[in-house]
Order: structure tokens, then sequence, then C-alpha cells
């Protein structure tokens, strides 16, 4: 009997997703992979285990059932999630034993949650990823009547949590200039920097469009810009004005003119931001983007140091007579590395 | 715009991890040669810290870690093989394919054939012999897995794009505007005219070699009728016929 999760209702955006495939640009194939780079890293720091296939769950989830003893993490957008009758807490591992039942509503903030299971779900490797790249035709969302297989699963423990600061309402963003922005008017890139945006209910994996509070955005000569690699966190304008985040599934090379890019520490955030919410852009310098970047892969690589035990309040344990509450004895020191 | 004056090539960041080397501000023949030229040289390097390359209409861009390799560092070797050589006057790299596509031109498969013909200045059997016999470079890939952009065309084929846009042109449309084609590789929405219809499949995961297309290939868009047309359809690839250039 394989191991798998059953999945008997699904949310409207649910795609197995990795860190992309890197190294088709040449060829128009963007890299695609998790919206929110930082919850795969989180579900991993969760279970302790590298690399593997994780559910994005865009906007709600779903009901699924576990095929076999399954270890799972949540993170990224939370979401209310109960396994059978429990509600249980996000940005934490939960064990999902044989036969029991996770349903995983709405999210209360945020645009993207995450489903992981201990060993990864499997899929079949095209071009280096095993994620979904809808745009490009590669995988398929998830529908219910699915049966994921989960891969062997080395480890064991569960009842973890994470610590995670919000990026879940938006805020304000970083940016460096890039490639085209000095073909924008002075007076632009001032408001840009300056003034508040909107994240409109127009967002997928390709991009999330946002309403500026005043004018349009563009440049003279528009028409005349030849088309030139996009990166992911590219701010394009489109034809009306309205800048335009290019994310995860974005085209590789586009025509319209670019203002400025998402550092990639903040991508998460701008991926996260739900319909309306508020954001904003600053200027750093190259060099303050790569002191960020540098942070930000030592705060991944710190993530499983941060993993600690879920500590349950007893109010919230419904069977509490049934717990054997005291096991052995305590020093009452506390066991804090 | 910004770029005016600017004495090409030149080079500009790209986000954070991106670099991009272009030679020149609108898309030329040498341009594009010299973009997949270099780009060709600089895979051919081998630079510890590069992580992935590509070159577009008339540029090259590299992404790299730069934790590892540092900005400057990486600027100062590009400057140092940009000024090795002339690369508008490059020549183009090595281990190209030419492949020949048959097509079937105007007709209900393809019916603006016609009207582009007018635009261009030809009647329908001199566009096909012009479209057919030019040999034309993928200059770039993009808007879709492994679909292309090819140039250039004869200066009559310099037509504008169309004011509307068609709502929808069959993958393997062969469509034409400003001296170039594009051949789709999805069904989508385009405002360049359609002249021609093939088979070709420009990605296949399952196969060897995913991607049909690389830059610098060279196509030929060999006419067929629609009856054979119709037996292409269920030839695996579409007929597509490739050979190594020597």
């Amino acid at each position: 009997m394989t191991r798998a999760l059953i999945v008997h209702r699904a949310g409207p955006a649910l795609t197995l997703q990795d860190k992309g495939r890197p190294g088709w640009i040449a060829y128009g194939l963007s890299r695609g992979g998790a919206m929110d780079r930082l919850a795969l890293a989180e579900g991993a720091a969760l279970l302790g285990q590298r690399d593997a296939v994780a559910l994005e769950m865009g906007g709600m989830g779903g009901l699924f059932e576990a095929g076999a003893d399954l270890r799972i993490a949540l993170t990224g957008a939370p979401m209310r999630a109960r396994i059978d009758d429990a509600v249980v807490v996000w940005h934490a591992s939960h064990l999902l034993p044989r036969g029991a039942r996770l349903d995983i509503g709405p999210a209360t903030s945020g645009a993207y949650g995450y489903l992981h299971v201990g060993g990864g779900f499997e899929a079949p490797e095209i071009l280096g990823a095993r994620s979904a790249h809808l745009t490009a035709g590669l995988g398929a969302t998830i529908k219910a009547g699915t049966r994921l297989t989960v891969g062997h699963d080395t480890g064991h423990e569960t009842g973890r949590k994470l610590p995670v600061a919000d990026r879940f309402t938006g805020g304000r963003l970083r940016v460096v200039e890039s490639l085209q922005t000095a073909f924008f008017p002075p007076d632009q890139l001032a408001r840009f920097a300056a003034e508040g945006f909107t994240r409109d209910a127009r967002a997928n994996r390709m991009g999330v469009r946002l309403n500026p509070d005043g004018g349009g955005y563009g440049v003279d000569g528009a028409l005349s810009v030849v088309s030139e690699v996009i990166s992911p966190g590219d701010i394009q304008m489109t034809g009306d004005g309205a800048p335009f985040v290019l994310m995860a599934e974005c085209q590789t090379t586009g025509g319209y003119p670019r203002l400025a890019t998402v550092i990639p520490a903040d991508l998460p955030r701008i991926a996260q931001a739900p319909t309306g919410a508020r954001l904003a852009f600053r200027f750093v310098t190259m060099d303050e983007a790569l002191a960020a970047e540098t942070a930000w892969r030592k705060h991944i690589a710190g993530l499983p140091r941060h993993a600690q035990p879920i500590l349950r309040h007893p109010a919230d344990v419904p069977d509490l007579l049934g717990h054997k509450l005291v096991s052995g004895f305590s020093t009452g020191d506390h066991q804090d590395h | 715009m910004a770029l005016d004056g600017a004495i090409f090539p030149i080079i500009r960041t790209v986000g954070v991890d991106g670099m991009l080397v272009s030679f020149g501000d609108r898309l030329s023949e040498p341009a594009n040669r010299a973009a997949i030229a270099f780009r060709a040289e600089l895979d051919a390097q081998g630079w510890d810290g590069i992580e992935e390359s590509s070159s577009s209409l008339v540029s090259c861009y590299v992404r790299f870690d730069p934790l590892y390799l540092s900005h400057a560092a990486l600027r100062t070797r590009l400057d140092a093989l940009m000024s090795e050589r002339d690369w508008l006057g490059a020549d183009l790299p090595h281990g190209r394919w030419l492949h020949r596509i048959p097509t079937v031109y105007g007709g209900k498969l393809a019916p603006q054939l016609g009207e582009a013909a007018a635009a261009a200045g030809l009647s329908e059997s001199e566009a096909i012999a012009s479209l057919s016999e030019t040999r034309v470079r993928v200059t770039a890939l993009g808007f879709s897995p492994g679909q292309p952009y090819l140039g250039e065309l004869p200066e009559c084929w310099d037509i504008p794009r169309q004011q509307a846009l068609t709502p929808k042109v069959p993958k393997g449309a062969l469509v034409v505007a400003i001296r170039q084609l594009v051949l789709f590789g999805v069904t989508a929405p385009t405002g360049w005219r359609h002249v021609g219809q093939t088979a070709a499949t420009l990605f296949r995961v399952e196969a060897e070699r995913p991607f049909l297309l690389a830059p610098g290939d060279e196509v030929v868009f060999a006419p067929i009728d629609e009856a054979a047309f119709e037996n292409m359809r269920h030839v695996p690839g579409g007929g597509v016929h490739s050979e190594m250039l020597a």
C-alpha cells in the first residue's frame, strides 16, 4: 500500500510546488515554483527535511484524508484548520494518523497556504523539478478525488511550531533600480516611492496587480521599448498605467517598461498580500539589497533551530482528563536551549 | 528614451542577481547576432557563480549568485569580454540547427495571407515565395515555452501590427509583422497577421530535446498544400526536419 493523502474537497488553486526549475529562461520557460519561498523553507524546517514538494493552496485549502500515518506541517497564509474535531495551529507540524481528516478552510490573512507532508509529495520530475507550472502547461491544479502519493518519511518529530513574523497583510517592500528604471521621469519615481498602493483582486501565479492611490505610470515611447528579460519581482507598467508585480510564472521576456524590482527577501510579502492589502515601496541601494539577501539566507538556514514544541493552553485541550499530565518528575528548570 | 546617446554595448543590472549586456536599443540583425555570440562565449568561459544565461533580441542576460560572485567582479569580467572583440561583427556560434518546417500558406488555415501580402506590396504567390525562401534565424524565445521570434525578413515585410487583435490563432500559426515572424506554441490572441499554418510542436517535455528551437537556429518554412498538411498533423513533431549546421 503506497503512502497517500486523499483529496476529498479541493479549493480552486491547489498545486504541487517546489523551488521551481531554473535554467530554461533562454527557451522561454520561467522558473516557477512556490509563490512564497519562505513558507516552503518553513515547512521543511518543521519536518526536518529538505527540498520536498508541498501543496500550495491559493485562498483556501480543502478536505484531506490520511491514507497512512503522516506527519504534516502547515505554513504560509494562516487558514482555519482542523484534524477531525480538533482545531490545529498554523506555522506548525502535526501527526495526521491514518484515516484522520484534515479540513483546511479559507485563509484568515495572506493569500497562499502550504500543506507539507513528511517525505514530501511525489510527482514526476519534468525538466529538473516536480512543481506545476500552469502557464507552461506543466502539471495541473489538484482536484477532489485525487490521491496524492507521499514519499518515504525518515523523520519522526511532530508537534513543533515556528515563530513567524507577519508577512500576510501587505506593508512596505524594498525595491532596487533595474534595467529600465531610468526610462521613467524623476517625478514618477519620486511618487512611486512616496504613495500607497492597494492590491487588486486580479492576481495569480503570473503576477499581482496593484492600484496606485494617484494616477497611472508610464514612459514616453513605451511602444518602441525592445522586449527584454523579465525577473520575478519586476514591477511592470501595463498599458493602463497600473503596476503589475511579476511573480513565479511570469513570462521570460516582455515589452512593457519596468520601473523597479522587488528584492527576493520581500517577494513572500507581495505574494501573500491579500486583495485590498495596502502596499508601499522603498528604493534601497544594491549594497542594502545584498545585505538584506545575506540576512534572508541566514534566516532561512536558521529556521530548523527555531522550531520549538507546541505548548498548549490547558483550556484548548478538549479531553484534558484523558491526558497523562505528569510523567516522571520535573526539576522545575527551564530546558531552554 | 534614457538609452539615447548610449554607447553600446552597455551593462545594466537586472534585479539583485542579474546583469544584462545589451548591444542596441532596438532590434537589428547585428545586435541579435552579437547577443547570441556573446552568450555562447560566456557559457564557454564557465565562470564560477554564474547560474544561468540567455539571449534575448539584443541582449545577453546573466543570472548569478551575488553573494558568491560580487557585482563588481562580474562587471569587470563582462567588461573585459565585451572589449575582447567587435561582437557586432562576430560569427554565430557552432552547434546550431537548421529546421525545415512544412507550412500551409493562405487558404482557410491561414486567412490573412492576402492582406499581409497587400501590405507588403506583393501578390499572394510572391508573398509565399518570399516567406518560404527566406532562411530566418531564431532571434529569441519567449511568451510561451519554446515559442520563437524569427527574422529578419526582406524590407517589404516591414508592415505594422494590426490595429485590432485577432482574438485567437491556433497553435502552430505563423504570423508576421515588422520584418519578423512568430510561430505560436499555444492558441493565443495576436496583433500580427496569420499567414501560414504549421503542425510543429515547439515544446515536448518527453522528448530528448524538449525544445525544438534555440536562439541562433535557422528555419525555413517550406510550402506544402492542405492535403499534405492533414498528413503532417498525424506525424510526431509535425513533419519538421532538423539538421545540425556545419
